[in-house]
């Protein structure tokens, strides 16, 4: 049993952080609910909060070329593990953070892991954050991930959001809400795969309060089998700023996709723009790939492989 | 290698389109030239297997391939560069070349094909094969995927179109290059002269139909009186 647990958490955090062995530098890992492991460096300390389950993560200023990894590991059926993390990113530090959560829920009970996240973001401090979710059952009980990331960006300081749910997650609500200040960027790049009847929902909500402030929000996602996605893009520009959000997404089978943007100018010099594409893989771009050897099916899986890449 | 019995395509049931081609393509350089709208890039969708005609019989290599799909004639050696190149989301140049290659292709390797069009290789391996690229590029990559392919039968349709800077010389090569590795047939739709001059064979195609077929000094003439016509009735 014991054994099974190992190569089961070793699998989800392959999936979920790239980890194979322990990873570099500070980290913190938890498992079922429970801390499993925690290092923390001479810049990175990790303090487990006591008020309420999670974790602070406190980057010192200056911090350079560090990493943070904190992914989460479910394997239990019928477990909902809610965690508050909240990271507190110094003036000037420059690190990547990875996050992530894997479930493995071989019950048929279902398993949900809700992480509220929220980001403080020093003046000058850039922050690369990755964040995977993955999901994997032997039973009936569905995967449930609700993420909320919640974004406070300091003058100058740059977020980028890289944010991966590829397979396995039955049902999911995110919401990530961003306050940028003076000449701070935040950048989301997220990817979305859904199959079978599985719904996901995101919802961003970023306010560009700051001077030259500046947010492209783009989503590429596909919708296979009688999946469902909902899109939601708010970008307020309260000041001179840019804001761009996007919407791409590859349609298949019987599947429902809808993107709301909604962007409001409170400044007259506030630039926002939106885009949306929703629709089947072009035709000529299975031709293309066909004339090169791929049959029909190959060539949809290399074109929806590349879309998400 | 190629044989074109009979090729009718109609389009719904009034307009034909191809009109009773016949044609035999052996080894070498082959011109398909004409007017606009002749018919010219149908025929080469009817051989690459995207378009199936309406009737008439395709044989390649001896093996009648008329019912065949596009991933089959692909695989039996066919290959079609398309006029107007076809744009990806996130499929890098390096994906399509090792795709073309139908095995993993180096980095080197896909170096070596990318100059070969005229291409600074180290810019573009890892370029997404989207609108950021110029017609121009789209249509490099285009025609080095054909390169990668190596098979018996490389369809080149308008090669020229979109790559005014690159010579028209460093075109040619890249065929003749082709040509000594593959041994093979290679099949160019064009208006250029400079492109018929290499061909050793021209047919050329009006209203869907062959109309002509020979060498260049042969066709050249007639083409040139019809294009001067057209040109005339244009005027007028």
């Amino acid at each position: 049993m014991v054994y099974k647990m190992d190569i089961i958490t070793k699998n989800l955090l392959a999936e979920i952080a790239d980890i194979h062995e322990t990873p570099e530098g500070a980290y913190n890992i938890r498992a079922n609910g429970k801390l499993q492991s925690r290092n923390t460096t001479a810049n990175i300390d990790i303090v487990t909060k006591t008020d309420k389950p999670g974790i602070d993560i406190i980057i010192a200023p200056g911090t350079k070329n560090e990493s943070v990894h904190i992914p989460v590991i479910i394997s239990e059926t019928g477990l909902t593990d809610l965690v508050y993390n909240d990271f507190y990113i110094g003036e000037n530090a420059d690190v990547v953070i990875v996050a992530g959560c894997g479930i493995h829920n071989c019950g048929d009970q279902d398993s949900g892991h809700d992480g509220i996240h929220t980001f403080h973001v020093g003046k000058g401090a850039k922050v690369k954050y990755i964040e995977k979710h993955y999901g994997e059952a032997d039973g009936t009980g569905e995967n449930i991930m609700n993420p909320t990331t919640i974004v406070e960006m300091e003058e100058d300081s740059y977020l980028e959001m890289e944010t991966t749910q590829i397979k396995g997650i039955d049902s999911t609500k995110r919401v990530t809400k961003g306050v940028v200040k003076d000449r701070a960027t935040f950048i989301v790049k997220e990817k979305i795969m859904t199959h079978g009847v599985q719904y996901a929902e995101t919802e961003f909500d970023v306010a560009l309060d700051g001077e030259d402030s500046s947010t492209n929000v783009v989503s590429r996602s596909v919708a296979r089998g009688k999946s469902k996605q909902k899109f939601l893009a708010a970008i307020s520009g309260n000041n001179k700023c840019s804001g761009h959000s996007e919407c791409d997404a590859i349609l298949m089978d019987e599947a429902v996709v809808t993107a709301i943007p909604e962007l409001t100018a409170a400044n007259v010099d506030a630039a926002l723009v939106h885009e949306a594409a929703i629709g089947k893989i072009a035709g000529e771009q299975l031709i293309k790939l066909m004339t090169l050897g791929l049959t029909e099916e190959e060539a949809e899986e290399e074109i929806v492989n590349g879309f998400l890449k | 290698m190629l044989e074109l019995k009979n090729i009718e395509y109609t389009v719904e049931g009034e307009k034909e389109i191809i009109r009773g081609v016949n044609l035999n393509i052996g080894e070498g350089f082959i011109a398909i030239t004409g007017p606009n709208g002749g018919g010219k890039s149908t025929l080469a969708k009817i051989i690459a297997g995207i378009i199936k005609p309406t009737s008439g019989q395709i044989i390649f290599d001896g093996v009648d391939i008329t019912d065949m799909s596009v991933t089959d004639r692909a695989k039996a050696g066919i290959s079609y560069a398309f006029q107007t190149p076809v744009k990806f989301k996130g499929i890098t140049v390096k994906d399509l070349l090792t795709l073309a290659a139908g095995k993993d292709t180096s980095v080197s390797e896909a170096c070596n094909i990318l100059s070969e069009v005229g291409l600074c290789a180290r810019d573009y391996i890892n370029r997404e094969v989207n609108a950021s690229l110029s017609g121009g590029e789209l249509k490099r990559i285009e025609i080095a995927m054909i390169i990668a392919r190596q098979t018996k039968l490389s369809i080149f349709d308008e090669p020229e179109a979109g790559i005014d800077l690159w010579s028209f010389n460093s075109l040619i090569k890249v065929f003749e290059k082709l040509h000594n590795k593959i041994n093979g047939s290679i099949l160019i739709i064009s208006h250029q002269e400079r492109i018929l001059n290499i061909a050793d064979q021209i047919i050329v195609i009006t209203d869907g139909k062959i109309t002509n077929v020979g060498s260049k000094d042969e066709v050249w003439p007639g083409l040139m009186n019809e294009r001067a016509c057209s040109a005339l009735t244009e005027k007028l």
